[in-house]
């Protein structure tokens, strides 16, 4: 009895400080404190969001954002996670191209738009090509540590079982590595939206930073905080599923609480 | 009968100064003769630094002595292989696995069908007494069950040789107190050569039928003790007047070997 009230106390203390934050936005304006053409309260911005799904205009503009985001961020898993593994195991190969690696992730992935739109034109590319740059460093980085930080004694203790170089990799490297690699796949995915949504702004005209600038532009005040709501949303699904991806695939992990 | 013979083994181990580009060498084993009889359980002593680990990884084929060779069985063999296992100081347990999934690992590699891997992890687990915890992941456990499960692990593939690294330095007196009793039961009833690699001359007494006693730089065996004392030991044979005096000169001839080798 005492742990269903305790989690019912734990669940309160979640949400209040939500709940606080929506009733200041939805008084705010109401009060006339902060003007309401600036700032609509979000009553009418669910109103707003619900007419713009059935519209089917919110889920274009939402669909677009994602396959681009998806698209970049799934190319920089998909080559990035092996060459991390190859950078990993073979120091040679590190060493070479640390410096190179190093100079380049520095290169704010904004500033290089221009440059990706010069060569891959204005359409789809460029801007998956930006989003797969800056989504690629964590992944590469935490990759590479990841496989650097196989403990040497668990590889010694496979090969004393028999382990050929396969199992090895397959057994022992990928396992300890993985947790690094999902930490490193949650930073690129929350990059990937934060590069998406600045993309779309410069230089697109569909996807849902397009319809926050646009819609700002043409003063449809409600429309823009729709926009900004449905970015929030994906966010926060992106990073609980990960967490959740992280949680599933090390459940080996002593759990750490810090309360 | 003779199960392993380690020939001439020497181990120079290279440094590279990065500052002054010089080449330095450490000799960490200086020539090692040694015959492991089947069936037998001998113990290795000396100093911290001896080489003594060097020599068990060798044999264990993890590390490739400089010079000399080892037999097994009279034939000369290269590399880690399932005739073999070994059973670390740090456990070295794969903290992603269960304790069925770790024991499992040897027969993995080794090819065995997954049906024959679970009866044998099975009798395994309740051999070295870990029933009830075969879900169990290494962070759940004491340092005292996590070697129970690497010896297991060790165990289930059945190798004909056992090599033990320090296994039980890490753990506190009364759990090293009840594993040795635990190694020596486990090995009554399965016979394994075991070689069994520490710096506690008490340990080395109770368990071993011979110690082999090595002096540092270079690491080589200066001699080996007989332990003629009688068999099955039980917890209070360390409390029999044969034990204590049979360590006390162990002790002191290890002391010995340790003073010798500092003065010269």
């Amino acid at each position: 009895m005492s742990g269903k009230k305790q989690n019912l106390q734990r669940t309160l203390r979640k949400v209040i400080a939500l709940l606080v934050f929506f009733i200041l936005w939805e008084l705010l304006p109401a009060s006339g404190i902060i003007s309401k053409v600036y700032f609509a309260p979000p009553s009418e911005v669910f109103v707003t969001l619900v007419r713009l799904m059935i519209s089917g205009e919110l889920w274009l503009h939402t669909s677009i954002s994602l396959q681009r985001a998806i698209t970049g961020f799934g190319l920089a898993a998909i080559i990035m996670i092996p060459l991390g593994f190859l950078m990993g195991w073979y120091k040679s190969f590190e060493e070479i191209a640390d410096g190179l690696v190093q100079t380049l992730r520095q290169t704010s992935s904004l500033s290089l738009f221009p440059v990706f739109i010069l060569f891959l034109g204005i359409g789809e590319v460029s801007k998956i090509a930006v989003i797969f740059w800056g989504a690629q460093w964590p992944i590469l980085l935490n990759t590479i540590s990841g496989v650097k930080s196989v403990d040497p004694l668990l590889i010694k203790s496979a090969r004393s079982m028999g382990s050929s170089a396969i199992s090895l990799f397959r057994k022992v490297v990928i396992p300890s590595s993985l947790p690094s690699i999902i930490t490193g796949l949650r930073l690129s995915a929350t990059h990937s939206i934060i590069v998406l949504v600045a993309a779309e702004m410069i230089g697109a005209k569909s996807g849902l930073g397009y319809s926050v600038i646009n819609w700002e532009y043409n003063f449809m005040i409600p429309e823009m905080y729709a926009a900004i709501v449905t970015l929030a949303v994906l966010g926060l699904i992106t990073n609980y599923s990960l967490v959740w991806l992280e949680k599933t695939t090390t459940k080996w992990k002593e759990e750490i609480n810090i309360t | 009968m003779i199960k392993v013979k380690a020939e001439d083994i020497t181990k120079v181990f290279h440094s590279k100064n990065g500052n002054t580009g010089t080449n330095g060498c450490v000799e960490a084993l200086g020539g090692i003769n040694l015959e492991i009889r089947t069936g037998e359980f001998l113990a290795i002593v000396g100093p911290s630094g001896c080489g003594k680990s060097t020599f068990l990884e060798i044999l264990g084929g993890l590390i490739k002595p400089s010079c000399g060779s080892i037999y097994i069985d009279g034939k000369a063999v290269s590399g880690p292989n399932h005739d073999r296992g070994i059973v670390f100081q740090g456990y070295a347990l794969f903290p992603w696995r269960n304790v069925t999934e770790n024991i499992a690992y040897g027969l993995e590699e080794k090819g065995v069908p997954k049906k024959t891997r679970n009866e044998i992890c099975r009798k395994y687990i309740s051999l070295v007494g870990l029933s009830g915890f075969e879900n169990h992941y290494p962070y759940q456990l004491s340092g005292g069950m996590k070697q129970r499960v690497a010896i297991a692990r060790a165990l289930a593939y059945d190798p004909d040789i056992l090599l033990m690294d320090e296994p039980f330095a890490a753990l506190d007196a009364q759990t090293r107190d009840t594993l040795q009793g635990e190694v020596l039961r486990i090995w009554e009833e399965t016979r394994k050569t075991v070689l069994f690699v520490t710096h506690n001359i008490e340990e080395a007494v109770f368990l071993a039928d011979r110690i082999a006693v090595m002096s540092v730089r270079p690491g080589i065996i200066k001699r080996i003790i007989d332990i003629p004392l009688s068999r099955p030991r039980f917890e209070e044979f360390r409390t029999s007047q044969d034990f204590i005096k049979l360590r006390q000169e162990v002790g002191s001839i290890v002391r010995e070997e340790a003073k010798s080798a500092t003065n010269s």
